[in-house]
């Protein structure tokens, strides 16, 4: 009775993600690293949360990823404007990120 | 087929190093690393997407490329005492870019006919240009008021009726996306989006007007993880797994660092978000007999200083503004030299933003052993010979203890009262950000230098270097 049910639950699934996208293994990457997240940044010096900001800030420039393929991509013009946008903002935030990040880890010293 | 594993394989390299980067942030002598690891990562994921086939005009690549180096470069070579403002302006362009992207997606879906806009990945869409613009205009804001542009106000603006406004412009941009997402193809969803887009972009500016400058910690913090999630918005819509971990470790940093700000406030986020705090209450002012502050000159204050055995110097906002971290080492490295223990007491929320006063101390060369945090200074507070609060007022004022009708109250804070001496340096006689008067500053045992810090403390320097003057 129950093993029949989970067998059309199942069945049920694979149907719904013969789409493009697999949202359930994406939520649940996306759990996953939050939790993982947590239990990194809990552990950061206290000494270190500025610098941390604009460590993360320029992680989360990832968003140059899909800036490139919308910038890149034989897309209508409009389009590629608004990614050639996006990608200048996220490669300004890469590059004074990770370079302020280090001229201030460079400071703490013993 | 091999370019599709090039960019899973990628995400994975990039996703790790991430991690690893963030890892050894949990000490000052392998952070270094993390920048090298983060950078790595980056190069990856960049390459790795770059040389896919999809990817075919390459000359506007290049240019947005070149002028984000153009434009990074001195944004990364600013004085420290501005990075609070160049945090918010990178929070400001990551939420530009989720926005746009967002934005270029749905309307290149809708022009393909809207075959690609299943209902998940429009709500992913929406959800990221609605966190990605109003992080975009409310960080925007933020950044008016820490640099003190004029035309931004910096005192909270509020008026009757705020909160019912922002709520329902938030409200309604997101029923307009609920709408949407129902009905990807309709034929007024495309200006439904924009109006969504819009929406957002105002919300973001009215968030932040009633938000003042002690808030900022916390306000920052926020933003950095909406920025985060913007990026987690942008890995749905896409199938990007990288930009869902990436984002996710951005929007988990941002958080656990707004609950710290917020638990060293003693505050909510809906609080600080909605809670207009900062307005000056006028019932707050403290009852009883009204008592005045004692003066002390300088020479009597070096005298103080070097009769003492153990000082703990308490930096606040003030001392950033003047600039006075140099001069704060000189101060250091006189007293030490004289074999008096000197400690920096740090409070979590003292600046605009998490960590801003250890990274102000750290550039003018003071050893990070010297920076202790409040919970750890406190018991000790009652053996300080000398207390110097340097530009500090809100985090500690004794009032928090106990005065329930100040905007203050349950605030933890740094027990300076405690010490035998205390010595403030304050640029005004104006009550602190919170509008309440400082009653540590009339105690039997405080005593006062007026002016701005950097020329106190140039001032005192100079009484340690006549040396032989005093005793």
């Amino acid at each position: 009775m129950i093993a029949s049910a989970v067998q059309a639950a199942a069945a049920q699934a694979t149907a719904n993600s013969t789409g493009s996208t697999d949202y359930w293994s994406m939520l649940f990457v996306f759990v996953l690293a939050t939790f993982i997240g947590l239990g990194v940044i809990r552990r950061v010096s206290r000494l270190l949360y500025t610098p941390l900001m604009s460590l993360t800030n320029a992680i989360s420039a990832i968003a140059v990823v899909g800036s490139l393929v919308v910038t890149g991509a034989d897309y209508p013009r409009v389009i590629r404007i608004l990614g050639a946008v996006a990608l200048f903002a996220s490669m300004t935030n890469i590059v004074s990120g990770f370079l302020i990040t280090d001229r201030m880890l460079k400071m703490f010293k013993k | 087929m091999i370019f599709s594993a090039i960019g899973q394989l990628a995400a994975i390299v990039a996703t790790s190093l991430f991690i690893l980067a963030l890892n050894w942030m949990n000490d000052p002598k392998t952070a270094r690393r993390g920048v090298i690891a983060g950078v790595a990562g980056m190069l990856v994921a960049v390459l790795a997407t770059w040389v896919q086939p999809l990817i075919v005009h390459h000359g506007w690549i290049v240019l947005a490329i070149a002028a984000g180096f153009v434009v990074g470069v001195p944004l990364s070579l600013v004085p420290l005492t501005a990075v609070p403002q160049r945090t918010a302006l990178s929070h400001a362009f990551g939420g530009l870019a989720a926005g746009l992207v967002g934005t270029a997606e749905f309307f290149l879906g809708l022009g393909e006919g809207g075959g690609q806009l299943t209902h998940f990945r429009t709500a992913a869409l929406t959800a990221e240009v609605i966190l990605g613009f109003l992080t975009f205009t409310g960080s925007l804001m933020a950044t008016g008021k820490l640099q003190e542009v004029k035309w931004i106000p910096q005192r909270p603006v509020t008026y009757p009726g705020q909160n019912f406004v922002n709520i329902g412009v938030l409200v309604i941009a997101i029923a307009l996306g609920a709408m949407v997402t129902a009905n990807p193809t309709a034929p007024w969803a495309s200006q439904a989006f924009l109006a969504v887009a819009a929406l957002s972009l105002l919300f973001g500016v009215l968030l932040i007007i009633p938000i003042g400058g002690a808030d900022m910690p916390t306000v920052i913090s926020i933003l950095n993880s909406y920025a985060g999630l913007s990026a987690v918005a942008m890995g749905f819509a896409l199938n990007n797994k990288l930009l869902v971990t990436a984002g996710a470790l951005d929007g988990s940093s941002g958080l656990i660092l707004s609950i710290i700000m917020c638990r060293a406030m003693n505050r909510s986020f809906v609080n600080v978000l909605f809670g207009a705090f900062g307005q000056v209450k006028v019932g707050a002012q403290a009852t009883g007999e009204q008592k005045s502050w004692k003066q002390e000159t300088v020479e009597g204050a070096a005298q103080l200083l070097e009769q003492a055995r153990l000082v703990v110097i308490i930096p606040g906002y003030g001392m950033a503004v003047a600039q006075a971290q140099h001069k704060v080492r000189e101060l250091y490295d006189a007293l030490t030299k004289r074999g008096i223990t000197v400690k920096f007491a740090i409070h979590p929320v003292a600046g605009r933003m998490p960590g801003h006063m250890n990274v102000l101390l750290a550039e003018a060369d003071i050893p990070y052993t010297a920076l202790v945090e409040m919970d750890e200074i406190n018991p000790e507070m009652p053996q300080v010979d000398v207390a110097l609060v340097l530009g500090a007022n809100d985090v500690v004022n004794p009032a928090a203890r106990y005065a329930k009708q100040t905007p203050i109250y349950g605030m933890p804070i740094i027990d300076a009262d405690k010490a035998h001496t205390v010595l403030a340096v304050k640029r005004s006689k104006n009550p602190g950000f919170a509008g309440i008067d400082n009653e540590l500053y009339v105690q039997d045992n405080t005593w006062m230098l007026f002016g701005d810090a950097k020329a106190v403390l140039g001032e005192l320097v100079k009484q340690f270097s006549a040396g032989s003057g005093l005793h």
